[in-house]
């Protein structure tokens, strides 16, 4: 045992004793009971000579029970907000928050709110969101936010607690095992038997979160771990290394060589953005491509912001719902560079049909998503902000920039598709039309908005018709496309930007998956819009059913609806009902003065209205549905 | 394709369950999988044979790689390796039997580790190949209990699969 430790690196903290033969640790290791030294050196709940890591040598600087350890290493790793909900196996830890304020609780009224809301501010922020729930129920109610984070990459660190280990296994109360639950949505997890394990479990659950690919890391803690009569030495990791981990921080120099090559041999090019450009902090470093190249540019729904909207060289999204131009244009591509995307086939479509005339580059840090749906030609696995920094270089230095004539005629060409206008819809309809209600969200805020969404045909009309300037302005769910996910996650990010308009765009369906935060809002003021297109269905099942079950609405109709502006009201905010085009704008611009007040705007659209363009699941690009009066050719 | 693949993983609780995971997860096909410890107590080796397509060996590879408690991996499939199964394999040994058995088992190099008037245990060790000759070798209705352990694998030459 004591040899192991030599090897385990403890070496400077043991010394040998007289005989010159046998390490001894030195200082004596000195476990602390009630503060006061405990003879019988039990930790983390084993009975027994304890020999240990090196902090158990250390001078007694700091000793901390488990909870306090948890409450400390959020407090060292510049943790603003947990939001959580309590329960047996962390009433420890909770009495450890409660003797604190550097780190805020945010109390929600559901677990899985709190897995949303620390994804919201993750979003918003770009730092890890941190939720903390209770054993058995606690983390069953978190999977669905912890699912939600997971696919779409966020970094999130979920505390949870668990029955103490003694009686693990013995389905004691609330016991389940979470880790064995979370295991397939979660980019790792672990679970702490013993509290000298905490801290460091704690600083690798960070790294591992934040780092490579995000994504959400679990710590299931036993409650006897957090114990507050066993108080440990605490020594806090900065700097950490896994041999087990290193993910990649610089792209293939010879990769991005031929990258450029192909790249300025362009005819007809596309660059292909996705989530990320985002989750990479790479918007500054694609902005700077696209106006060197001047090519087009479209992106994914988790893209939108990372290159502004606004700009003539963005198509608009591309995909099932994207733009005929973006579709059209991918088609058509002879070379095409995808930027932190992942092929999902909501943008592929039917892969036998996708791209076909394309060379492919495609940059993520992520080698498993390279040539994971679609065989790419030239990867580059690397962080995408070090990636295109060196393209820029490569591409400034060479001798002949792109194919300016090719590029004419290919811009000519997109704008002949562009004219098409697509996205065009009924402006003299006597009833709100959805798309309506977000070009006046536009108009009202300026684009000036932090834009939260649930899941539906609401969600696309956002993604279509309010044009992002920046990254992370537009949160929403969409590898997991959780309904539920808009209100909470709004919470999330009023939190992190107290000052900014934060507003979420929701379906009567969705919005009633979360609604109890209504008064995790009003217990904290956060003064989120709520901007509810109320079509009385949910309208993005009515839209499959019409089009491929012959308009056999099987219960997608959301009968028994309650009165939104009463049971807003009841949780004491502001609710308006909207029905006339001509109130709409008066009525956002009333509810956006209300600036600390939240304010539930129910707007009543037209509910029979479709999303278009649409790629039928399983075809083509090239093979996009117009509305209705505007088939394709 | 058949691939063998090598995997050093962390000799951590879960690490078994997250690679089995994956497999049921994602759909790819295992034909056994075995893991022990390696002579450095933090690491487990584990061997795992699979079927499936160029394409999809690569991203079982690269899955596997993106575990957090994958150290190192390696196809053994790629290169010159060797490769071992061992076989317990319990046969009906009557009278008129046992010559017949004790000759195959000459032929194979196997050993006959267990004997009772009526049974015997024999041992072998080879590829999963020889194994399954053997096995068609045995007479009809012979055998009693067949206990293999899927192979594990080693490259040839002097490089290692270490950290
Ligand atoms: C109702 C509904 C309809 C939808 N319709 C559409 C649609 O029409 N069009 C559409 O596009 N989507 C649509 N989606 C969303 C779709 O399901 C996917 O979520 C989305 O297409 C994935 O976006 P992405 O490819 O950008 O990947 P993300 O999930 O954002 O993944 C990001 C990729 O970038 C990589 N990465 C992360 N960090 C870095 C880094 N630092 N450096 C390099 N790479 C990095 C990751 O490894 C990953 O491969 C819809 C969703 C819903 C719910
Ligand atoms: C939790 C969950 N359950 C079911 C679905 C499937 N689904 C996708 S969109 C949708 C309807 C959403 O209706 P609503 O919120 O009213 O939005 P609308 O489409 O009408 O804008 C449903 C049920 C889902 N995405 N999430
Ligand atoms: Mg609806």
């Amino acid at each position: 045992m004591r040899l192991s430790f030599i090897t385990r690196g403890s070496a400077p903290f043991l010394v040998l004793d007289q005989t010159g033969r046998n390490p001894v640790a030195f200082p004596p290791f000195q476990p602390v009971l009630n503060g006061r030294p405990d003879p019988h050196a039990c930790v983390g709940g084993r009975r027994g000579p304890c020999l240990g890591r090196r902090d158990r040598w250390r001078s007694p600087e700091l000793e901390l029970s488990g909870a306090e350890i948890i409450v400390q290493a959020l407090i060292d790793e510049g943790v603003e907000y947990v939001f959580g909900y309590p329960g047996g196996a962390v009433l420890h830890t909770y009495d450890a928050l409660f003797k604190q304020d550097k780190v805020k609780h945010i109390l929600v009224r559901h677990e899985q709110a709190a897995t949303h809301g620390a994804d919201g501010y993750a979003r918003a922020t770009g730092r890890c969101g941190v939720a903390l729930v209770t054993s058995g129920p606690g983390a069953t109610n978190a999977i669905t936010g912890i699912a939600t984070a997971y696919m779409d990459s966020i970094p999130m660190v979920i505390l949870s607690g668990q029955v103490p280990t003694p009686v693990i296994g013995s389905d004691a109360f609330q016991e389940v095992d979470t880790v064995g639950i979370s295991r397939p949505c979660v980019k790792h997890n672990f679970l702490v038997r013993d509290v000298h394990d905490l801290a460091l479990t704690i600083r690798k659950a960070f790294y591992i979160a934040t780092s490579g690919r995000p994504g959400p890391v679990l710590v299931d803690i036993p409650k006897d771990v957090t114990d507050p009569n066993i108080k440990i030495p605490y020594h806090y990791p900065k700097e950490i290394k896994l041999r087990s981990y290193n993910p990649a921080t610089k792209g293939h120099p010879g990769q991005i060589r031929k990258a450029v090559d192909v790249l300025l041999q362009a005819k007809r090019p596309v660059i292909y953005t996705g989530g990320g450009v985002i989750l990479g902090e790479a918007a500054k470093a694609l902005r700077e491509l696209v106006d060197l190249l001047g090519y087009p540019i479209t992106s994914t729904l988790m893209g939108l912001g990372a290159f502004p909207m606004t700009d003539p060289r963005f198509l608009g999204m591309l995909g099932m719902h994207g733009t005929y131009e973006a579709n059209m244009a991918m088609h058509e591509t002879d070379v095409l560079i995808a930027i932190g995307a992942r092929f999902d086939d909501r943008v592929t479509g039917k892969i036998e049909l996708f791209c076909p005339h394309a060379t492919i580059i495609h940059i993520d840090v992520d080698p498993s998503s390279i040539s994971k749906n679609v065989r790419v030609d030239v990867p580059i696995v690397g962080p995408v902000g070090n990636v295109l920094a060196d393209m820029v270089r490569l591409i400034r230095e060479a001798k002949a920039g792109p194919d300016q004539a090719a590029l004419q005629e290919w811009w000519r060409q997109i704008e002949a598709w562009r004219g098409r206008q697509c996205l065009a819809y009924d402006r003299n309809s006597p009833l709100i039309k959805p798309q309506f209600a977000v070009e006046t969200l536009y108009q009202v805020t300026g684009g000036d908005l932090y834009l939260t969404s649930d899941v539906g045909q609401h969600q696309m009309f956002a993604a279509q018709f309010y044009p992002f300037d920046e990254p992370r302005r537009w949160i929403n769910s969409g590898g997991l496309g959780t309904m539920g996910f808009g209100l909470p996650a709004a919470m999330g990010v009023q939190l992190a930007f107290p000052e900014a308009s934060v507003a979420c765009i929701s379906g009567e369906a969705s919005i009633l998956m979360c609604i109890q935060e209504l008064a995790t809002c009003k217990q904290y003021d956060l003064p989120v819009k709520i901007i509810l297109l109320n079509n009385g269905y949910m309208g993005m099942v009515r839209q499959w059913q019409e089009f491929f079950y012959e308009s056999r609405y099987a219960h997608s109709y959301v009968d028994a609806l309650p009165d939104f502006v009463k049971l807003t009201e009841s949780f004491g905010h502001v609710g308006m009902r909207v029905d006339q085009p001509g109130d709409l704008e008066g009525a956002m611009r009333e509810a956006f003065a209300m600036k600390d007040r939240l304010v539930f705007l129910d707007i009543v659209v037209d509910p029979a209205e479709n999303v278009y363009p649409m790629i039928e699941a399983g075809k083509g690009h090239h093979e996009m549905h117009l509305s209705p009066e505007r088939e394709l050719a | 394709m058949r691939h063998i693949i090598s995997v050093l993983l962390e000799n951590e609780a879960g690490a078994l369950s997250r690679v089995a995971g994956l497999f049921s997860a994602r759909g790819y096909n295992i034909e056994s999988l075995t893991v022990a410890p390696t002579d450095d107590p933090t690491l487990s080796r584990m061997t795992l044979v699979t079927i499936g397509s160029e394409e999809i060996i690569e991203q079982i590879k690269k899955q596997l790689n993106k575990l957090i408690d994958t150290v190192k991996l390696l196809d053994l499939t790629e290169g010159r390796h060797i490769e071992r199964e061992m076989m317990l394999i319990k046969v009906r040994a009557a009278k008129e039997d046992r010559e017949e058995l004790k000759r195959l088992t000459e032929i194979f190099r196997a050993k006959i580790i267990d004997v009772t008037a009526t049974s015997f245990v024999i041992e072998l060790t080879g590829t999963s190949q020889k194994i399954d000759a053997f096995i068609q070798a045995v007479p009809e209705g012979l055998i009693v209990e067949v206990v293999r352990s899927g192979p594990i694998g080693i490259a040839r030459g002097e490089k290692g699969l270490t950290l």
